[in-house]
């Protein structure tokens, strides 16, 4: 059985690696052609550089993760204290069933119905909208993860606070917040690298002058495989996988889940 | 103060969750035109009862009696529904093993284990599908290393076909299986199947009559977690599928960004959340006792 195990989990470990590492590999090659070895180069990088509107889009995407995910930081956590805290109020469900909703819904429907009532409401398209879309997309993660530490948390230390005569404001300052801190950072972290990363919800909110990071790269892979997106790519993958790295760190230290 | 915790919360969902999607239900039921932004008709709040009389006169069923009629329609839906079964029964497949490794590895690997799973998750979706292009075309890696191995005479023909489109799914969805499978599996009495094994059941019974069942719960969330989002999947389609596989989250987009049909796109988006919600519907009444009694 140990044996079948090993096999099972390099298989499926290599099939969720290989081709990011395929990608990475070729970004360093010398050849514009994607799929021949011409050597090590990092000209692509070079290009990369020199790349004005990429760089624009990606200064755009930053700007907009960094908002849409501090929004649905402050949001989601909100969500998950009145889930855990909140007792059975009225339409707990239907708030549950808001909540879950964007983690499943068809990024296309999201962002179609977002886009209806953006201009509904007249509000032009660009970064607000953006942001605002992203901060929704990013509430429900973080109310899931941070959650999950309220779940996980001992309330005795809060009680104990509140007998020796704590306010719940100071409570909350001085004996919760620490406690769920390391779930704050992991859940931004997330909330982060989702709006860093969608496309198709960007596509549908976004307006002229707010092309985001994916929408530029998504429009250049139309056009085909190019070197250029590679090393594009292997940046992003690199910078995702730090951020996801150090979240799993935050979320997994003390045993918290 | 208590009281007071969801109402922020609340109004945000309401506002950008709720409404958006009543917008589109009644989007979808207006007419297209040539204006900005292109449909008919508006509600006229300022109308008041009247303004709601025209509305109701005005609905316009005829994008849903297109989606019923026209076969492009159908032939797309029914080939997202059918692409998701499929992808999802795979990655239960090869799913299972997987989870029931990780948690069969020793204790001090699983956290790690479990990290491996996400960071892909985390890593741009658009990119690791963009990966799969250089690998599935014709003189693509894949290719070139079968014909390499002797094993194919001419390059493969995959890319822009929908098996490449299911490569996809179970690539970019093997997490979403993996992990609350695993989650189930991890909590599993490891004692249940050692006594099966001990009342002389073989390796392969006690997987079929206690792991497997016992599992059940993470296998419903898992292959929920896939199907549904697959169904309105729009990028793996659009880069892998050529322009053979119609879905629905394509057909959408292209009806919105092509041919500018609000309407007809806000009534696949409807079509789209019907098939979403009704297994999500199901599952909630099959899962909901479980999840009460584990509290």
């Amino acid at each position: 059985m140990r044996a079948l195990d090993r096999i099972a989990l390099t298989c499926g470990l290599g099939f969720l690696y290989a081709p990011i590492l395929i990608l990475v590999i070729y970004s360093f090659n010398a050849s514009a052609l994607v799929t021949v070895w011409g050597g090590f180069s990092t000209r692509w990088y070079g290009v990369l550089v020199a790349d004005v509107p990429l760089r624009e889009a990606a200064g755009i995407s930053l700007v907009v993760a960094l908002a849409s995910a501090a929004l649905a930081t402050v949001f989601g956590t909100l969500a998950a204290l009145a889930l855990d805290r909140g007792g059975r109020f009225a339409g707990r469900r239907v708030f549950l069933g808001l909540i879950y909703a964007p983690l499943v819904m068809p990024e296309v429907i999201t962002g179609l119905s977002l886009l209806l009532l953006f201009v509904g409401f007249g509000l032009d398209r660009g970064l607000l909208t953006l942001v605002v879309a992203h901060a929704t997309l990013g509430l429900g993660f973080v109310a899931v993860i941070v959650g999950a530490r309220l779940r996980g948390l001992d309330r005795s230390l809060e009680e104990a606070a509140a007998d020796l005569g704590a306010a719940p404001a100071r409570v909350f300052a001085t004996v919760t917040l620490p406690l769920i801190a390391p779930s704050l950072a992991a859940a931004f972290l997330l909330a982060f690298t989702l709006s860093l990363d969608d496309l198709v919800i960007a596509s549908f909110v976004s307006g002229p002058g707010a092309t985001t990071l994916p929408m530029r790269l998504y429009s250049q892979v139309r056009l085909g495989v190019n070197p250029e997106i590679n090393a594009a790519s292997t940046l992003l993958v690199g910078t995702v996988t730090a951020i996801a790295l150090t979240a799993s760190w935050l979320t997994g230290r003390k045993g918290s889940a | 103060m208590k009281r007071l915790l969801p109402v922020l919360p609340a109004l945000w969902l309401a506002a950008f969750v709720l409404l958006p999607v009543i917008l589109t239900l009644k989007i979808s039921l207006s007419t297209p035109a040539t204006a900005q932004p292109p449909y008919l008709p508006v509600l006229d709040w300022s109308a008041g009862i009247e303004g709601w009389g025209s509305f109701l006169e005005a609905l316009d069923f005829t994008n849903f009696e297109t989606l019923a009629s026209d076969a492009l329609y159908r032939d797309a839906a029914l080939s997202s529904v059918t692409l998701a079964a499929i992808a999802t029964t795979i990655l239960a497949l090869i799913g299972t093993p997987i989870a029931l490794a990780m948690a069969r590895a020793p204790e001090r690997w699983q956290p790690r284990l479990v990290a491996l799973l996400i960071v892909p998750f985390w890593t741009s979706f658009l990119i690791r599908i963009y990966a799969w292009i250089a690998i599935l075309k014709p003189e693509g890696l894949l290719s070139a290393g079968l014909m390499k191995l002797g094993l194919i005479a001419r390059p493969l023909e995959i890319l822009n076909s929908q098996g490449a489109v299911l490569i996809g799914l179970t690539y970019a969805y093997l997490p979403f299986m993996v992990l609350p499978l695993y989650a189930v599996l991890t909590k599993l009495d490891p004692r249940l199947p050692e006594a099966a094994a001990d009342l002389g059941a073989g390796p392969t019974r006690v997987f079929w009559t206690v792991t497997l069942p016992l599992a059940r719960p993470g296998l419903t969330a898992g292959a929920l977690l896939c199907f549904v989002p697959m169904v309105g999947e729009f990028i793996i389609p659009d880069l892998l599928g050529g322009s053979d596989t119609l879905m629905l989250g394509r057909v959408l987009w292209s009806e919105f960004f092509s041919n500018r049909d609000w309407p007809l796109a806000s009534a696949v988006a409807i079509l789209v959340l019907v098939l979403v919600v009704g297994p999500l519907i199901l599952f909630r009444e099959d899962e909901a006792p479980e999840r009460e009694a584990r509290r």
